[in-house]
């Protein structure tokens, strides 16, 4: 049991307004392994959701073979295996009329083994605003609220579908703090998100999507080849700036410095960023 | 893993829901407001503007409370779902429901007690409206109060169910009142709650018979008012088997179409 999900062959079509067919995801393999927080990136209209929702639960694939948490969704008892699943989805609006405190406990209803309701609060640092009702919620604040619902009943993996967007940069870092939190307690992660450097701070191993299949998936250091690609070495030497793309940095750089006395000025070496390799990736299209 | 883990029950969680609609009802208080009293505003307008008998020892007034109480039936259930359902598909309740282990049933059940406590309330209120004020006198036979009973019982569960199977037609939650209140006032003034039924056209008289609302008002008249009425109904009498026949088949039909027609995400 080391993959939480595993995924062969995954097809999904739909007709869209005219009756023409959209191959929205063509064929894919993904394994997450137990434990890990496993990022999907992709421009809109990719796949990614109609992945995620069928991993999920909500819809049925065309073709292809499934294992979330050892079980195809599609043919199991659907309650007991939600039971062990949690669900952030897409922004919601959701029990506007209800406080924090009032919309868990009951949510916590439906489980065989909840987590305690002021814990969970706590857990995604909603104290202050316990009997605050979903209305009077910032954004921040309301996205904290769907991830204490998705963790309410003590999951064993966890779907977070854009879980930031909208967030200010503080709000993102604390939001991170709190998914890695989730993750030292053994939960499996499986997101999605369009921040790069959200992927590249949390997630173990990414995966990008673009038209409907799987460009690459590796560590974020590795992804696209990121690790092999040439380095970008500037300096200033005689007053002029040069700059020169190296599989070898460090070999230039000794040679640099036996060149120059004392420091080399202006000296910077960039490797790629996440973003450079994905835009790549994707085709320039983000 | 294989694990068998004992989760809450179908019933316990439909409980659960139920306490929670009633609270978030509760909550919106326009809606109470408009739900609850509203058909006490129109007793009181129909009440001062139509008083005569209508047959001896029956007052129009009578007549309207009568078809009132059966147009609550129609409204806490079939209006209030058929449009709150489509909001909850778009603020993304049924969704977000949808992703827990809570049944389907649970939902459903829920949606009954919530419906079956506004009911409760305002048939409450209507009645006591109607014996303070325009001579209603509640039932003194058994007979009566079984009539009663049934009556209630397969309007609020017919009304309830049609409101989940029509929720599906409105396309969002915006325009969902657009959509069902139409449906409700034009069979209100059909089916004998504005007019008295038998002075309506025959086609008005045929059209309305093929819905439950005419039935539940027929039903709910015979409850209230005295039994010499029932010769001044279109049949010459009350028809119960006849009114619990109509309403089990929507009943049975409108279970159907929830099943298999019932949408948690907006198209």
């Amino acid at each position: 049991m080391s993959n939480a999900i595993a995924v062969r062959a995954l097809t999904k079509s739909y007709r869209n307004g005219k009756g023409a067919r959209i191959d929205a995801v063509k064929g894919i393999d993904l394994e997450v392994a137990t434990g890990e927080i496993f990022a999907l990136l992709g421009p809109n209209g990719a796949g990614k959701t109609s992945t995620i929702e069928i991993l999920e639960g909500y819809r049925k694939r065309d073709g292809g073979e499934l294992s979330v948490l050892g079980e195809d969704p599609a043919r199991t008892n659907l309650p007991a295996w939600r039971n062990r699943v949690g669900i952030v989805l897409q922004s919601t609006k959701d029990a506007a009329d209800l406080s924090v405190v009032e919309i868990l406990t009951h949510f916590a209803k439906y489980y065989s083994h909840p987590r305690d309701v002021d814990e969970v609060i706590a857990a995604v640092g909603l104290q202050e605003k316990r009997n605050a009702r979903g209305e009077h919620l910032s954004g921040g604040q309301r996205r904290r609220l769907d991830v204490a619902l998705g963790i309410i009943g003590n999951p064993e993996l966890l779907f977070l579908d854009e879980p930031t967007t909208g967030f200010d940069p503080e709000a993102r870092r604390s939001f991170w703090d709190l998914i890695r939190s989730l993750r030292k307690n053994g939960t499996t992660i499986l997101m999605s998100t369009h921040y790069l450097d959200e992927a590249e701070a949390l997630a173990d191993r990414v995966a990008v999507m673009n038209h409907g299949v799987i460009v690459d998936c590796a560590t974020p250091e590795k992804l696209g080849g990121r690790d092999r690609e040439k380095v970008n070495v500037r300096w200033r030497e005689n007053g002029a700036l040069h700059h020169e793309l190296t599989d070898t940095p460090t070999h230039l750089v000794r040679e640099l410095a036996a060149r120059i006395p004392g420091e080399i000025p202006e000296l910077t070496m960039v490797r790629p960023t996440l973003e450079e390799i994905y835009l790549q990736m994707i085709g320039g299209q983000a | 893993m294989s694990e068998k883990v004992k989760q809450p029950g179908v019933l316990a969680i439909g409980f659960a829901r139920g306490i929670l609609e009633i609270k978030q009802f509760m909550r919106q208080r326009e809606s109470v407001v408009f739900t609850l009293l509203f058909p006490i505003l129109l007793l009181f307008i129909f009440g001062a503007v139509f008083n005569d008998e209508i047959a001896p020892g029956v007052t129009f007034s009578q007549y309207f409370v009568a078809g009132m109480i059966a147009s609550g039936l129609v409204n806490t259930g079939f209006q209030q779902l058929a449009i709150t359902i489509p909001m909850e598909r778009d603020d993304g309740t049924l969704k977000r429901l949808r992703g827990t282990p809570a049944p389907t049933a649970s939902y459903f059940i829920g949606k009954v007690i919530l419906v079956f406590v506004s009911m409760i309330i305002q048939v409450g209120l209507l009645l006591a409206f109607g014996v303070a004020l325009y001579g209603i006198s509640l039932p003194t036979t058994a007979d009566k109060w079984i009539t009663l009973t049934w009556v209630m019982f397969l309007g609020i569960t017919s009304s309830t169910i049609l409101g989940i199977a029509f929720s599906v037609v409105p396309k969002s939650g915006r325009g969902a009142s657009a959509v069902v209140s139409p449906i409700v006032i034009i069979l209100q003034f059909f089916s004998g709650v504005f007019f008295v039924f038998t002075q309506l056209p025959t086609w008005m008289q045929n059209f309305a018979a093929l819905f439950p609302l005419k039935w539940l008002t027929q039903g709910v008249r015979s409850v209230f008012l005295p039994d010499s009425f029932a010769a001044q109904e279109v049949a010459k009498s009350w028809e119960h088997g006849r009114t619990a026949l109509v309403l089990t088949a929507w009943l049975v039909a409108g279970f159907a179409i929830a099943i298999k027609t019932f949408r948690w995400e907006r198209r």
